[in-house]
């Protein structure tokens, strides 16, 4: 394509910040349009990638059948989909537009090396909306990184930016520091940021949440510290969005800090009673089906004494969900569990007798909702309530996990970011840390990896058409 | 799901280490379309040593769970299922086949395989010398038929009992059920087209290109395989000339045996020096590593053996003829007498897996009841 290399500290045409899908879609869209890129990734090589490096899938548009999508999904039905779950609090404009290009992305993911299965078992539910990624995230990431290295982009590993030079309307280049040496400033005609949320800096979670932050656990990189994002909106850039809103879900009390993934997920509430460290209960475990409903788990145990839950089946039910990689605590009678949880075997057995006294006899459906509610109860269970009264008895402990931050940039159609004094000339921004131009409040499967390439493609073609 | 704790702490290092890993991925489940070890291992309810052993058996070692998965090292889950079931599919040998101790020994280095080689080759050229043919004899005056076939019947026969034995043992631990047609002709489908090397996509397994994908080790297997069924119908429809047709070998150019056994000759070199090279290629990490030498042996036996045929092809009535010949044969009869003991093995018992997995995953097809 008759394009240079350049020397490592620039001119690049184009520079970007971060390595996870986002970075890696506006990466291939530049080079390919034949500029020089540079991706800067704060990671390790092995672990480039971001959050994305652990998602399964893409929800995609799609007026006919396409590779493992069945049936249809229409642009106002998707559109619904993420009304109802953000109660309204997003940007139609932004959203209609992610949701009408994904239909064009799923074929240049294709050609850009990303395998599609069908939807994995356990997830049925998901084959018409959301297309799987064969191997992960982590094989679409090493998909891409592999074309980014045929078309000569140019990657930097444990390179974190910690500035980026804004004169006037226009960024003149980044500064950054690779495996924790001094900072260097490398020059960009062009700046892409995609360097995610900022859930990994506890100490930004802890001012937006208090003190009960710290019992949170990041399922995702623990790179996403929000540096880049800080960095613009101290330079005066406007910031949308509520900085406690983020994707949270009960993932297992065991999983590590940081990077569980999705193993740690857990899929037994709607057949479970939950109660927390005081041995009650707290919110209709059945109100919906889990994946409705597995979104709002994280914020309500947050909300809970030190953030803490606790998910009680019996046997009946051990084999209705998709395993969590932690085995669950085991025990013959309900004060035995009690016990081995740390709580009130007392008050524990009375949350217990007084839910299976409340349920009633009737046609048990563990796929849809069955309407098997309990009978004057407070907190109901509004369907699946089968009593707790088979030993063994099994518990697993929730913890409130957080999968990214919402408050991000404000960016246009065309992924520009937002200046202290209107748009500025010639930075782009896409992915999570835009998340919040689009996403107020909830979270539908597969709409980040959407939002990323959407406008990680975007963001790549116009920072290309500016450099031209 | 095994909730069952009674399976823990009764068994060897490996099966545990492969069962910590496969719980991971059953709670994970990214790798299901790779291969068939992930939907086997989510029907399975408990993940017992013969479970287990199923799994490891039709795992095929191509990476491609390994370089997608989030969990691989330096994540704290450690995640490296190629490694973990290699040993687990390494030891299930080891357990079945006997003697053991021979399983262990040609598994794991190379000595063995060098030293039988040797001694082989020596006791067929002393054999020769004391006929004391000249070069430019027939064929079988330098070794003559009857003593061929004395030498060779027991050391085809008793390898492939000692297989058979362990293959039994095997077939009973994994599976128990009779052998059902339709499990036979599902199975040989797949491993004619390696159905399980395309990794799920088509564009091949994670073997020497690190995490890009290549169809090279597919390719290179499939060369091997197909050169080893050629030399293999060579040799028998020589048999079959000699004792049918009474017309004794050497043979020309045009004749069956030739056809078949040159063509198989080339492909069975080009396929093991392709083998060979991906190897050294590939990250031995992934695999298990205590048989890597064992392994290079054996490929370079079965080269070996394709080479030393082909070059007497060509040498047939020149002097060396007579040395390359024991060592041709000597290659030979060292590729069956350690049958049950190298990496030969392998295709024995993938094969009886993928039929054990062809009636798991669709039990009692040729019953034609429904389940
Ligand atoms: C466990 C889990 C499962 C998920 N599953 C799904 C799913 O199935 N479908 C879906 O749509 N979404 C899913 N998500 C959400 C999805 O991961 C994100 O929405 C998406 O990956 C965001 O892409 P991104 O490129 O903006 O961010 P990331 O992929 O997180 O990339 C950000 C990159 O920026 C780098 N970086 C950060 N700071 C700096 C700095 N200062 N300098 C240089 N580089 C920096 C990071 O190292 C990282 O490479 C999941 C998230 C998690 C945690
Ligand atoms: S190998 Fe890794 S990514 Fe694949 S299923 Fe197992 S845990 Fe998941
Ligand atoms: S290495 Fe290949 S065959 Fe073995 S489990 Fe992983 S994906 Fe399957």
């Amino acid at each position: 394509m008759g394009r240079r290399t350049p020397r490592p500290e620039g001119p690049w045409d184009i520079v970007i910040v971060g390595g996870g899908n986002a970075a890696l879609c506006a990466a291939l869209t530049a080079a390919e349009a034949g500029r020089s890129v540079l991706i800067l990734e704060a990671a390790p090589e092995s672990y480039r990638g971001g959050n994305s490096r652990h998602t399964r899938n893409f929800r995609c548009m799609h007026r006919q059948p396409m590779s493992v999508l069945t049936e249809t999904y229409g642009e106002e039905e998707y559109f619904d989909d993420l009304r109802v779950v953000t109660k309204g609090e997003t940007d139609e404009t932004l959203a209609r537009l992610v949701i009408r290009e994904t239909e064009e992305c799923l074929p240049w993911m294709r050609r850009h090396g990303v395998h599609f299965q069908p939807s994995l078992s356990g997830t049925l539910s998901l084959s018409r909306t959301n297309a799987f990624f064969l191997g992960g995230g982590k094989a679409l990431v090493n998909a891409y990184y592999n074309v980014a290295r045929d078309l000569g982009v140019s990657v930097v590993y444990e390179a974190r930016v910690d500035h980026v030079h804004i004169e006037g309307d226009r960024a003149i280049g980044v500064d950054v520091s690779v495996a924790g040496a001094a900072a260097r400033r490398i020059a960009a005609r062009a700046v892409v940021l995609a360097s995610g949320g900022f859930q990994s800096d506890l100490d930004w979670l802890t001012r937006a949440w208090g003190p009960a932050a710290a019992n949170f656990l990041i399922r995702g990189t623990p790179h996403n510290r929000g540096v880049v994002l800080k960095n613009m909106i101290d330079q005066g850039c406007p910031s949308v969005g509520d900085p406690t809103q983020c994707h949270c879900v009960a993932i297992d009390g065991r999983a590590p800090k940081f990077d569980g993934g999705i193993c740690t997920r857990l899929d037994c509430v709607p057949f479970s009673i939950v109660v927390n460290r005081d041995g009650d209960r707290f919110y209709d475990e059945g109100e919906d089906t889990w994946p409705k409903r597995y979104a709002i788990w994280g914020r309500l145990v947050a909300a809970q004494p030190d953030q803490i839950g606790f998910s009680i089946i019996d046997s009946k039910s051990t084999d209705l969900f998709m395993p969590s990689v932690f085995p669950p605590i085991r025990a013959d009678d309900i004060e035995e569990l009690a016990e081995k949880l740390g709580l009130d075997p007392v008050r524990l057995g009375r949350t217990v007798a007084a839910f299976n006294a409340a349920c009633q006899d009737g046609r048990f459906h563990p796929t849809e909702r069955d309407g098997l509610t309990t009978i004057g109860l407070d907190p109901p269970k509004s369907n699946w309530a089968r009593p707790i009264d088979t030993p063994p008895y099994f518990a697993y402990q929730l913890r409130p996990g957080v999968t990214f931050t919402y408050l991000g940039l404000k960016v246009d159609t065309t992924a520009r970011v937002e200046g202290p004094h209107g748009r500025l000339a010639n930075v782009w921004a896409a992915g999570e840390i835009m998340a919040g131009s689009i996403l107020g409040r909830g979270y539908l499967a597969g709409f980040g990896m959407a939002i990323g390439t959407v406008f990680g493609r975007i963001a790549g073609r116009e920072a290309a058409a500016h450099v031209a | 799901m095994s909730l069952d704790p009674s399976l823990v702490s009764t068994s060897s290092p490996s099966i545990i280490e492969a069962r910590r890993q496969l719980e991971i991925c059953n709670a994970c489940r990214y790798c299901e379309g790779y291969c068939s070890v992930f939907p086997a291992m989510m029907r399975d309810a408990v993940h017992g040593v013969a479970e287990l052993t199923h799994l490891a058996n039709l795992c095929h070692n191509c990476r491609g769970c390994h370089y997608s998965c989030q969990y691989a090292a330096p994540h704290a889950f450690a995640l490296n299922l190629p490694a973990a079931l290699a040993e687990v599919r390494q030891a299930s040998w080891e357990r079945h086949l006997r003697p053991a101790i021979l399983v262990k020994i040609f598994q794991e280095g190379w000595t063995a395989t060098v030293v039988t080689m040797l001694a082989a080759t020596a006791a067929l050229y002393a054999a020769a010398s004391l006929r004391g043919a000249d070069a430019s004899a027939p064929f079988y005056d330098k070794l003559p038929h009857t003593w061929m076939v004395a030498f060779f019947l027991p050391a085809v026969v008793l390898p492939i009992v000692a297989v058979a034995a362990g293959l039994r043992s095997y077939w009973r631990e994994t599976c128990g059920d009779r052998m059902a047609l339709s499990a036979v002709m599902a199975a040989t489908r797949s491993v004619a087209r390696m159905t399980n090397l395309a990794c799920g996509h088509g564009e091949g397994c994670n073997y020497e290109k690190g995490d890009r994908y290549s169809n090279a080790r597919r390719f290179a297997h499939q060369a091997v395989l197909v050169g080893f069924l050629l030399c293999f119908l060579a040799t028998a429809s020589a048999t079959v000339m000699h004792y049918l047709f009474q017309w004794p070998a050497p043979y020309g150019f045009g004749s069956p045996p030739k056809i078949l056994g040159v063509t198989g000759g080339v492909l069975l070199v080009l396929g093991s020096a392709a083998m060979i090279l991906l190897k050294r290629r590939a990250d031995p990490d992934l695999g298990s590593r205590r048989v890597l030498r064992g392994e290079y042996a054996f490929i370079c036996l079965v080269g070996l053996t394709a080479l030393s045929g082909s070059a007497l092809t060509f040498a047939s009535g020149t002097d060396p003829s007579k040395a390359l010949l024991a060592f041709h044969l000597g290659c030979v009869a060292t590729l069956f007498l350690t049958l049950p003991f190298t990496k030969m093995v392998h295709g024995a018992f993938r094969l009886a897996t993928l039929i054990i997995e062809a009636q798991k995953a669709h039990p009692k097809d040729d019953q034609g009841g429904s389940s």
